[in-house]
């Protein structure tokens, strides 16, 4: 339909600049959104993608800074659009969000036992994680460790008091904080003075990002801030706090995002698609076979050349990829498991696509491994989280 | 005989006959309990099978309807399904096909696109029915609508007949002619 395929240049022109640009075919609230208003009913073309290529990352962004995304396994939620959300508030953000999470500890709600929920928060923009210049900027919440000291401030001038004498050279204090057992003490060292510079250890990382993410850009008004993909590493009783705290301060939704086994099929064969200079794991697909009294795990691991020439074998059009290659490529390898093994794995459900690139779970559990194609990644699961949220 | 033909046998007084196809056996099965507990005025017969074509050696009825059941969670079934089309003859598409797409619910375990199983509908011209069979009230309502589109296919209704029934069902939506 021409209509469409107009809407669609639109946001290729503002890339026009980067030729090699990673994008993705109109979503399907576009393509309704055409129908719709031609009142025709909807039957879509197969979906069109492009393969990610290395040269992705911005100039701008370091490596090394980028680092502390990779290796990790990131639980995925999809978040609606921010109201009145601003990039120059970041530390009136941090202090109302810290304010929140000690009201919280308060009230005793979250209480695990063994739990250490002395988090502070500190938030900060990421530069450089964003797909095209219209992408708003991609922001990170981390939560440290609170040192000791902070925490009990109050309870040592009492406790001091308490004492009589007190030696100012050295700090007394009781760790348990009740009043009346003032006959134990403990003391501690000088060194044990808090210093301003002294970082904690990162017990929650949080970052907000949209690469890619115009269909959705474009049909919200100004006051809102679109990053509709957020990944959180950490404690769930953390990311629910502040969860909640995002919710109520910016008026917006939090929904964990499942990924199904379709779109699991489309993430092996776009990262099998992707050239890689040296493979650091094998490619791995797990498939959950239901069958009573417990489920059946099916592993089947390929090395990464072999799949990488099985994927060149299918590829036809240069430079993406189509429904028809995908579902070839693991008509495939279901056909050469059933020849060996005589069990058909398209009647099972797939949980796991684990590649040199990413790896991902059907929970919504994602671990990116290569840094030159942190942005390609993030675009699909942007194209997720955006759909999920239409 | 490898191909299903509507109308090379007799019928038989107030009998309707329904064919379900489909690779989940015990899906079928709670589909065929629920579809015989409805009460209704003919005399209802409903053939299981795994897929097309049938053994030639079984003396089975004329069959009325056939409802070729899709389990969007593997593509299994899709793939089975679509094998089983080249055995169905032409002329039973005149209202006498139907797909049934279940697992739609789960959406985290679909593992075919819907928009898979409505271009097959679309290309076989039938209709296409949405149910979740796991779940019993869902099923319990398709078990009925599914007597009610049999006795119509077996000419029980008097003034409707297939053919009115399926071109009823698709005026709602009649996708434009580009889009295929």
């Amino acid at each position: 339909m021409d209509s469409y395929d107009a809407s669609e240049s639109t946001p290729r022109q503002s890339t026009s600049s980067r030729p090699e640009d990673y994008f993705i075919g109109a979503t399907f609230l576009q393509k309704r959104l055409e129908s719709v208003r031609k009142q025709t009913s909807f039957i879509p073309t197969p979906p069109r993608r492009k393969i990610p290529h290395c040269s992705q990352l911005q100039e701008d962004v370091d490596p090394q800074k980028v680092a502390f995304l990779l290796h990790k396994q990131w639980t995925l939620y999809s978040l609606t659009p921010l109201y009145k959300f601003s990039y120059c508030n970041l530390k009136e953000y941090s202090r109302l969000l810290n304010a929140f999470i000690v009201a919280e500890k308060q009230k005793g709600l979250a209480v695990e036992v063994g739990e250490d929920l002395n988090i502070k928060v500190i938030f900060s923009t990421l530069l450089g994680i964003k797909g095209t210049q219209k992408d708003p900027e991609a922001f990170l919440v981390q939560g440290l460790t609170l040192s000791p000291r902070l925490e009990c401030s109050g309870t040592i001038l009492v406790y001091c008091n308490l004492l009589g004498s007190s030696d100012p050279s050295t700090l007394a204090f009781q760790v348990a904080g009740t009043t009346g057992a003032c006959h134990y003490t403990r003391i501690l060292s000088k060194s044990q003075l808090p210093s301003e510079n002294r970082e904690g250890k990162v017990l929650w990382t949080g970052w907000f990002c949209c690469i890619f993410g115009d269909s959705v850009l474009e049909t919200v008004s100004e006051d809102f801030t679109c990053l509709p993909l957020f990944l959180a590493n950490g404690a769930e009783s953390n990311t629910a706090i502040i969860g909640t705290w995002f919710q109520k301060t910016f008026d917006c939704y939090f929904s964990p995002l499942a990924i199904n086994a379709f779109n699991l099929s489309w993430m092996a064969a776009m990262w099998t698609a992707c050239k890689m200079d040296h493979y650091v794991a094998t490619t791995e697909f797990l498939w959950s076979v239901p069958c009573s009294p417990q489920s059946l795990d099916i592993s089947y691991a390929i090395h990464p050349e072999d799949a990488k020439a099985l994927w060149d074998s299918v590829h036809k059009t240069p430079g993406e990829v189509t429904q028809e290659e995908v579902d070839l490529f693991m008509d495939c390898l279901y056909s050469h498991f059933h020849r060996h093994f005589k069990i058909h794995l398209s009647a099972t459900r797939l949980i796991r696509v684990s590649t040199s690139v990413a790896s991902a779970h059907t929970d919504g559990k994602i671990k990116i491994l290569c840094h030159k194609y942190l942005i390609g990644v993030l675009a699909y699961l942007t194209e997720l989280a955006v759909f999920q949220i239409e | 005989m490898s191909v299903l033909r509507p109308l090379d046998k007799l019928p038989s007084l107030n009998t309707a006959t329904i064919l379900l196809v489909g690779t989940e056996d015990a899906l079928l099965q709670q589909l065929a309990d629920s579809m015989l507990k409805e009460d209704c005025a003919s005399e209802l017969k409903v053939h299981l099978a795994k897929s097309l074509p049938l053994p030639s050696s079984v003396n089975r009825p004329r069959i009325d309807l056939i409802v070729f059941v899709v389990n969007l969670h593997s593509k299994y079934s899709l793939q089975n399904t679509e094998e089983s089309l080249h055995h169905v003859d032409a002329s039973f598409f005149l209202g006498k096909v139907c797909f049934l797409a279940t697992g739609a619910g789960r959406e985290s375990h679909c593992s075919i696109h819907r928009h898979t199983v409505v271009r097959l509908a679309h290309s076989y011209q039938s209709p296409l029915l949405y149910c979740d069979l796991e779940v019993e009230g869902f099923r319990a309502t398709m078990a009925q609508r599914l007597v009610r589109m049999l006795q119509i296919c077996a000419g029980h209704v008097p003034g409707v007949s297939a053919l009115n029934l399926l071109s009823l069902l698709r005026s709602s939506e009649g996708p434009s002619l580009e889009d295929m």
